[in-house]
């Protein structure tokens, strides 16, 4: 069972965007107080927020920092705070891309109960500060480090793009299973585009969560419906 | 060798590792933080200096200084960063220093948006900084070739003592594109006797200087460097074609506008017209002779230039073809990117469709 807060960590390239969006919208499915939080302060391009009216119309809550991109700076936005303090919103946090990015947690340090969030280290293989057990763990090490908690699960989202194959995924699940047991977290899920999920889910142990891909490169954007 | 996913800004910074790159000096700016963060890290590993100037131009001195000692050395900045440092470019140029000098470009003018835009066109190619100077420029339009070109611009740089730039909008560095690590083809490079190395008592001391006070022989050097960038023209010129043969229409464009560009190809396929794409990946030399003789073929009725800023490479476009093709012009500056739809149209509006 997912807790209230599901708070998404990893290397950027990781794929954890594109994961905090497609978390957001199922979990909307059953929601009707859900918020998605964009923490991200590292990265100016390539941010959840950009999805905003897509969330917006799937019914849910939007909070940005940096003035919704109005600012090259690190600015939390209050509004954040809600999601700790009023436990009728469920919540899915984007932190940013790495463990600077990371320390926007430390400051929720007070506000945050272990029996109210899952800290979730979304891992690509195929990226190359996590493409082995020993980078893999240290960089989890080092989110950790900077945002003074303990990561509660694993998300298996190995990814090449456009140019991801089978393989890749199944390569990720076996740096996410040696992960898994180096640290003694479990692998919470492998998440997978659409079109892999039949086939993931027959091989491999753990759910298989299917995404959409929403965050798209200019040129990959050809019908209206995503400009 | 296996792909690996790498975000833009770290493969240029890796690439320049690879490269053989020991020094960077530089001040940060996004949309290029990851470069400057990635060396901090990666650089003492290998037994380099990575160094956070006080500013872009205390950087580009520094720079000077360590290509003045014969080391392969770079800075890296977005737009209004790589204003401050144009002074530093033609000093390196009159001092004949090569160096690679990355600018991920940002919107303008002044200080602009962090968003992608291609406005330093005319800045990169005809030179911000004062007299008679030129640089190579390339213009990378994938995370791999972006890769590849930081590699060869090292070698460029030393093989005519002249700095190199990288002109990429802030798309090609924060972008994600799987790639491969391969070596880029090996140059013979000259030796670099000019160098300050220090005399060790056997030698006249090397002198590092952009000064030429006595104007026969300042008129020399120039001449000397005019020799030298007609080699850069000669034997560096670089573009790249896509379904330019028996085109309708053709597209000139680098960079992200280039992938746009692309991408609008196969839309305008779907209604039966044939478009392609010239794109350049030297902005300077620009590949004038090689585009001109595409667009002369019968079939081109349109040329149709796309760029991330309001019309700067549409000048050499025009020069190129001499009149001879009518050229027009789509793009946005200031952070936002066309669609592939957009540039469709565009084409379809200058073949009167």
């Amino acid at each position: 069972m997912r807790k209230r807060l599901q708070i998404v960590t990893g290397h950027y390239g990781s794929g954890k965007t594109e994961y905090a969006v497609n978390l957001a919208l199922a979990l909307a499915k059953e929601e009707t107080h859900l918020a998605l939080a964009d923490l991200d302060i590292v990265n100016p391009y390539f941010r959840s927020y950009e999805q905003a009216r897509r969330l917006e119309q799937a019914g849910i809550r939007v909070i940005v920092t940096s003035c919704g991109g109005a600012a090259d700076i690190p600015a939390i936005n209050p509004a954040v705070m809600s999601l700790f303090q009023d436990a009728a919103w469920r919540g899915v946090l984007d932190i940013g891309g790495d463990p600077i990015g990371a320390r926007v947690l430390a400051r929720f340090a007070p506000q945050l109960h272990p029996e109210d969030f899952d800290l979730l280290y979304v891992l690509n293989a195929n990226r190359p500060e996590t493409r082995d057990l020993e980078r893999a763990l240290a960089y989890m090490r080092g989110i950790e480090k900077e945002c003074l908690q303990q990561v509660t699960g694993i998300v298996n989202n190995t990814h090449l793009c456009g140019e991801t194959t089978l393989e890749e995924i199944l390569k990720g699940a076996r740096l996410a299973g040696e992960l898994s047991r180096a640290a003694g977290i479990p692998i919470v899920c492998h998440a997978v585009e659409e079109r892999f999920a039949p086939k993931a889910a027959r091989l491999l142990h753990e759910p298989v969560f299917p995404m959409n891909i929403y965050m798209k490169k200019p040129w990959e954007i050809t019908t209206c419906e995503e400009e | 060798m296996e792909k690996e996913l790498w975000k833009g800004n770290e493969a240029i910074a890796e690439a320049a590792i690879r490269a053989g790159c020991k020094y960077f000096f530089g001040y940060p700016i996004t949309p290029q933080n990851e470069i400057p963060e990635y060396l901090s890290l990666h650089l003492p590993q290998v037994g380099g200096c990575f160094l956070q100037a006080e500013s872009e131009v205390a950087a580009i001195n520094m720079v000077y200084g360590a290509a003045g000692c014969g080391v392969r050395v770079m800075t890296s900045s977005s737009s209004p960063g790589i204003s401050l440092k144009q002074e530093g470019i033609t000093y390196m140029c009159g001092a004949e220093l090569p160096a690679v000098i990355v600018n991920m470009m940002r919107g303008g003018p002044g200080l602009g948006t962090i968003q992608p835009a291609q406005g330093d066109y005319y800045q990169a190619t005809r030179g911000g900084g004062n007299g008679d100077y030129r640089h190579l420029v390339f213009a990378p339009a994938t995370i791999q070739e972006a890769a590849d070109y930081v590699q060869i611009a090292f070698d460029v740089a030393d093989q005519y003592r002249n700095p190199v730039m990288i002109l990429a909008d802030g798309m090609i560095g924060q972008m994600m594109e799987a790639i491969e690590w391969h070596e880029v083809p090996k140059r013979e490079l000259p030796a670099k006797p000019w160098a300050t190395t220090g005399t060790k008592g056997e030698r006249q001391p090397n002198v590092i200087n952009s000064l030429y006070i006595d104007p026969n022989v300042c008129a020399e050097h120039n001449e000397r460097l005019t020799a030298k960038y007609k080699a850069m023209e000669e034997n560096e010129t670089r573009w790249e074609e896509v379904n330019t043969q028996d085109c309708e229409v053709l597209f000139v464009a680098y960079g992200t506008p280039s992938r746009i560009a692309r991408a609008a190809i196969r839309l305008l396929e779907k209604e039966g017209i044939k478009a392609g794409l010239f794109r350049p990946i030297t902005l300077w030399p620009f590949p004038g002779k090689a585009l001109k003789k595409a667009a002369m073929q019968d079939s081109v009725k349109a040329v149709v230039d796309v760029e991330l800023s309001m019309g700067q490479m549409i000048d050499d476009v025009r020069i190129a073809l001499e009149g001879c093709r009518p050229v027009s012009f789509v793009g946005k500056a200031g952070g936002v990117v066309p669609t592939p739809a957009e540039v469709a149209s565009a084409a379809k509006a200058a073949l009167g469709r």
